[in-house]
């Protein structure tokens, strides 16, 4: 990365919301996912590349509080293969599959009866998976509610490219020199501020620039 | 895995009047084409499926005997190795496949190539070289339940789904609901599947509308998965079995059809163009 490159990501990420915005933004949209389906839980799994992992980013409902940061591997079980193969996925009465009831039922304290997976796309790659687990149905299920996963899978994919822009942004400037996490701190300090004392701190940066020249 | 030899002989560039009865078609064409005609009767037998996907759990009651299983993996040097598989299933899902498969053509042979289990980076090659690996084993039918949307793999996957055509096995994969581009379904070389919400798994549709080709079942679906049990499922994954093992039967009653005829011969029978004639 050019010096160009990192005085402009040492800017953006001080103007960037921080990680915990992003992490709430996720958050949300798994909060709505699961009040969509009337969901027991959701939640949004973040590959890892270098790792080669999955890792729990977002959850909704059950297990909540302790599944953040869990990882497990890429290509194996439901949520691996939705994201290698690209294809949602819908599973009833899950507790027949013995692997699976007992893995989850570790980590999630209780085994789901439905699990519904899509994989989050942004362009051409692939960030993670979306899951809701036993969702209020109707007799049987409908495509209608895979069009709606789909929908949903869209914007939770665009939330996570933003957050892992963030992220990158983020390393950039906390292995940068002290001048550029000056900048960037500069840049956040001027954004949070309002009013008055925004506009004397614009005039404060442009006579600065001035005297820089 | 035989295949029909019937047409190696004839010209593959041009066609001169002596050779012209040559090509005669070796069996009469019905005046109207049905679904009696295409696979009554029809068992699978003598047919290779071969199921791309997370490897198949051996000796599932509704999978039966699986002829062969590998698995794709990437070496040292990031080369394609392909060994026999002894983990299985990794998922499931490849068991589904092979039962939906085998409910159709219970007389099939099944061949089972594992593509998942190399991590997510080394997803995209294992891919290639499992549907290369398939295509050089001369099968009649490939099912892939799956997809890429990484464009460096896109030109390759086109080349492989050509070789496939002209070599007469059928390449039958799911399409997608998602606003992605992704491959290989959207190939031509390719019959694409996505699902309808009828319960009878021999009704498909044609979509006049393509890319995607064909509609199958794939919604609650009784499936085989791991452990020996079933379970209900939903998806264009479980759609593309149902159009792969109709193939199988067109294929174990009339061999010598190229991938062309076949789709043809899909679209004769579709539920909304069969019932027009």
């Amino acid at each position: 990365m050019s010096e160009r490159d990192d005085l402009t990501a040492a800017v953006a990420a001080g103007a960037l919301p921080a990680e915990e915005q992003h992490r709430a933004l996720l958050v949300s949209i798994v909060d709505v996912a699961r009040a969509i389906f009337g969901a027991r839980a959701a939640s949004i799994f973040l590959l890892d590349e270098a790792a080669d992992e999955l890792v729990f980013e977002a959850v909704s409902g059950e297990g909540g509080d302790t599944l953040v940061g869990t990882r497990f591997p890429s290509s194996t079980g439901i949520a691996g293969w939705v994201l290698v193969t690209r294809q949602p996925l819908v599973i009833e009465d899950l507790s027949q599959d013995p692997r699976f009831a007992r893995d989850v039922a570790e980590s999630l304290g209780y085994v789901p009866r439905a699990l519904m997976a899509v994989p989050l796309l942004h362009e051409e790659r692939a960030l993670g998976v979306l899951e809701v687990l036993d969702r209020v149905r109707g007799s049987r299920f409908a495509l209608e509610e895979m069009d709606l996963l789909a929908l949903f899978a869209g914007q939770a994919a665009v939330a996570l490219d933003l957050l892992q822009r963030a992220r990158r942004a983020g390393a950039v400037l906390a292995g940068s020199p002290d001048d550029l996490a000056a900048v960037a701190r500069l840049t956040r300090a001027l954004d949070s501020l309002e009013g008055e004392r925004r506009e004397a701190g614009l005039d404060l940066i442009r006579a600065l620039e001035e005297l820089l020249r | 895995m035989s295949r029909p030899e019937a047409h190696e002989d004839l010209p593959a560039w041009s066609l001169t009047s002596s050779e012209a009865e040559g090509i005669a078609s070796p069996a009469a064409w019905p005046e109207q084409v049905t679904a009696d005609w295409a696979w009554g009767e029809a068992s699978g037998r003598g047919v290779c499926v071969c199921i791309l996907d997370s490897g198949i759990e051996q000796g599932h009651p509704l999978v039966g005997t699986v002829e062969g299983a590998v698995a794709v993996s990437l070496g040292e040097g990031d080369e394609v190795v392909v060994e026999d598989d002894r983990e299985g299933d990794l998922c499931g899902h490849g068991t589904a496949c092979a039962g939906i498969i085998r409910s159709l053509a219970p007389e099939c042979s099944l061949l089972s190539v594992r593509v998942l289990g190399a991590g997510f980076t080394g997803s995209g090659p294992a891919l290639l070289g499992g549907l290369r690996w398939a295509i050089e084993q001369g099968v009649d039918v490939v099912n892939m339940s799956l997809s890429t949307t990484k464009r460096q793999f896109a030109g390759v996957l086109h080349e492989l789904a050509d070789t496939a055509y002209f070599r007469r096995t059928l390449l039958v994969a799911s399409a997608h609901n998602m606003p992605v581009e992704s491959y290989p379904w959207r190939f031509s070389s390719v019959i694409s599947v996505g699902s309808h919400e009828d319960a009878d798994p021999y009704t498909f549709f044609y979509n006049p509308r393509p890319p995607v080709e064909f509609f199958a079942r794939g919604v609650d679906v009784e499936v085989a998965w791991l452990g020996g049990s079933s379970i209900r499922s939903t998806g264009n994954s479980f759609a593309t079995p149902h159009i792969a093992g109709i193939c199988a039967l067109i294929r174990s009653k009339h061999p010598d059809l190229t991938p062309f005829q076949v789709k043809s011969v899909l679209h004769l029978t579709a539920a909304n163009v069969r019932g027009a004639g």
